[in-house]
């Protein structure tokens, strides 16, 4: 058979497979029945998720003073969650729109799951700033709604607001971008089930894959949807983190107040988007037997991405530094000085050993195509870009013009018991994922078996 | 009995598939369709597929939430209650447009995006609770199908399934 691929470029799909083969090998786990260790995983996950759920019903009946915010320090630890799962939840849109764009095959194995993970990873970070509000149950006012208080409307000047659109059109085009891949994929569990005899599957899939029959008409629609959905999350993608860059770069906080900040924090999502899939990958590719479609090849071509971005969000972290000196403003000069000799030196350094250093070690090809060590770092930069956002945060704000009301941040129970409740609310949704939805796009890797199979390229 | 209407060709591989549409198009045939478990790319101009204006449409769409928010800012901040905001140019559209250019951005690629995800499930016949209409369900996993009507051909039905059977069809039904 012929290829159009370079034949030195190693294959993307790995053990001869078939048509058929990809088919039940993606369908295998909605098929199957959960194993021990996903009903263990699911459990802890989802007593995280109630206790966190308990922690949130706990803010909302006696207010944000449960939580360990003062009158220097009114950001913290909600915000920083906040920043770490929209970072978190950049990867998956990046990998499907502007890998798409650029034509790198390799998505194909880890786009859907990305893309899952960029849902749940926004939705636990909307969660945050609509407890911040306090009364959550007017959370509607930051709609442009007609309203009974005299035509006030809401700030479109804000970038509190521009956040609020910015955040609701990822989320709902992440959405819709990923369903619209879905719904070929739903068809073919569906077919399966009806040709296994299993009604209630295929109700249940047959609903939700809209009647899907793949029809030449169809599919050419599908194409160009992708496309052009591919076009248009792009700058998407880079515009809401440059947004929520915004909510701190238009503020005059020293610290905060730096133009680097929206090319940064998007190269700094990036960086931990990644991370956050390496994490899950490594894992599900293992508990579902992928192997050969998330293959170590893949592993090290998403290690050079972590490796790029991890140097970009360095040499912003140094640009940071050298700029606060050249400026010659004392209160720039002293909010870097004290990040990294102040009493949060420990959070500093561990941002600059996590973010800066570690990812350089991948500049050697064995450790990037060595799981082990790519699972470590991917934690490690996880923690690493949750202490970027607690640095940038508390650190500017807890020492600000008044010494006298120079004070620690330190977290209640409640704070942590919110973020470990989002940990789990964001894996109870991944294991539900796991098992019900098809983790690899079917018809996508189908699409490049011929070009890039293994069996294709001997 | 049922006179028959429409004859499926099956087949295993992409471009075998291609191969006998070419085939059976210069002989005049008309398909109807073909139904495929992911896009055959090449097949739409063999079979007269024409190019779908969905972009076209999502421009406009596009446009239209560009203008709706451009709308919105001038109603809400200019005309109907304006706010001094920072010293900000709150008598003028054009002159507070910077802080708006965001939100412009975002209403533009929300329209777009959703307009056309919208028009896409319409033109494609999907919806929640339609019921599938490809006639084998193998097409779907790893086979391939020509749906040719009959009553749209003046080619006859055994000259049809003579070019089917030679261009490598794996099973040749009728319906």
């Amino acid at each position: 058979m012929s290829s159009h691929e370079a034949w030195i470029r190693e294959p993307l799909v790995l053990g001869d497979k078939s048509y058929h083969d990809i088919s039940n090998d993606i369908a295998r786990p909605i098929e199957g029945k959960a194993n021990k260790q996903w009903w263990i995983a699911f459990t802890f996950a989802v007593v995280a998720m109630l206790w966190g759920l308990g922690c949130i019903m706990y803010t909302i009946g006696v207010g944000i003073g449960t939580w360990g915010l003062n009158k220097t320090v009114e950001w913290a630890w909600d915000i920083t969650n906040f920043v770490w799962w929209v970072g978190i939840g950049h990867a998956g849109t990046l990998i499907s729109a502007v890998l798409l764009l650029f034509r790198q095959k390799w998505r194909m194995a880890i786009n859907r799951s990305a893309e899952a993970m960029t849902i749940f990873a926004v939705i636990c970070a909307a969660l945050f700033p609509g407890i911040h509000m306090g009364r959550i149950w007017m959370a509607y006012w930051v709609l442009p709604l007609p309203n009974q208080f005299g035509s006030l409307w809401i700030n479109f000047n804000s970038p509190l607001l521009w956040d609020v659109f910015a955040i609701g059109t990822y989320f709902s085009v992440s959405l819709v971008f990923w369903y619209i891949g879905l719904i070929p994929d739903f068809a073919t569990i569906r077919d399966r089930a009806e040709r296994a005899s299993k009604p209630i599957r295929v109700a249940i899939y047959g609903l939700m894959s809209f009647g899907w029959s793949g029809n030449a008409r169809a599919w050419h629609r599908f194409e160009e949807i992708s496309l052009v959905l591919a076009g248009l999350a792009t700058p998407l993608v880079l515009s809401v983190h440059t947004i929520v860059s915004m909510d701190f770069a238009t503020s005059v906080i020293p610290g905060w107040h730096t133009t680097i900040f929206p090319p940064y924090f998007v190269a700094g999502a990036i960086f931990s988007g990644f991370a956050m899939v390496l994490t899950l990958m490594l894992v599900m590719r293992k508990v579902v037997n992928l192997e050969q479609y998330i293959t170590i090849n893949h592993v090290e071509l998403m290690n050079k991405i972590i490796m790029l971005t991890g140097s970009i969000v360095g040499v912003a972290y140094i640009t940071e530094l050298f700029m606060s000196w050249y400026s010659g403003v004392e209160y720039e000069q002293y909010a870097f000085l004290n990040r990294a000799s102040g009493p949060y030196w420990w959070a500093y350094w561990a941002m600059m050993s996590c973010n800066v250093i570690s990812p350089q070690l991948f500049w050697s090809k064995k450790l990037r195509r060595n799981i082990t060590f790519t699972f470590i770092l991917s934690i490690i930069v996880n923690i690493g870009m949750w202490f970027e956002r607690f640095v940038i945060i508390v650190t500017s704000l807890h020492r600000d013009y008044l010494p006298s009301s120079w004070i620690m941040f330190y977290p209640s129970w409640v704070d942590i018991g919110i973020f470990v409740g989002t940990i789990g609310i964001f894996f109870t949704f991944f294991l539900l994922y796991a098992r019900t939805f098809p983790v690899l796009p079917i018809a996508e890797v189908k699409s490049i078996l011929k070009s890039t199979g293994s069996q294709y390229k001997k | 009995m049922i006179s028959t209407k429409e004859i499926h060709g099956l087949f295993g591989d992409e471009e075998v598939l291609k191969a006998s549409a070419k085939a059976l198009v210069k002989k005049g045939v008309h398909i109807k369709d073909v139904f495929s478990p992911f896009p055959i790319h090449g097949i739409d101009p063999i079979i007269g597929v024409p190019p779908t204006r969905l972009h076209i449409a999502g421009f406009i769409y596009g446009l239209v939430g560009m203008g709706l928010a451009l709308f919105m800012f001038w109603f809400t901040l200019i005309m109907d209650w304006p706010m001094n905001i920072g010293g900000k140019p709150n008598f003028s559209l054009l002159q507070n447009l910077p802080a708006f250019i965001p939100i412009a951005f975002e209403m533009t690629v929300f329209c777009a995006a959703h307009g056309m995800v919208v028009t896409y499930l319409i033109r494609n016949n999907t919806y929640p609770g339609k019921k599938n209409w490809n006639p084998d369900s193998r097409t779907t996993d790893d086979k391939f199908l020509i749906q040719i009507d009959l009553g749209e051909n003046s080619v006859s039905k055994e000259e049809i399934e003579a070019i089917l059977k030679e261009t490598g069809a794996e099973e040749i039904t009728q319906k």
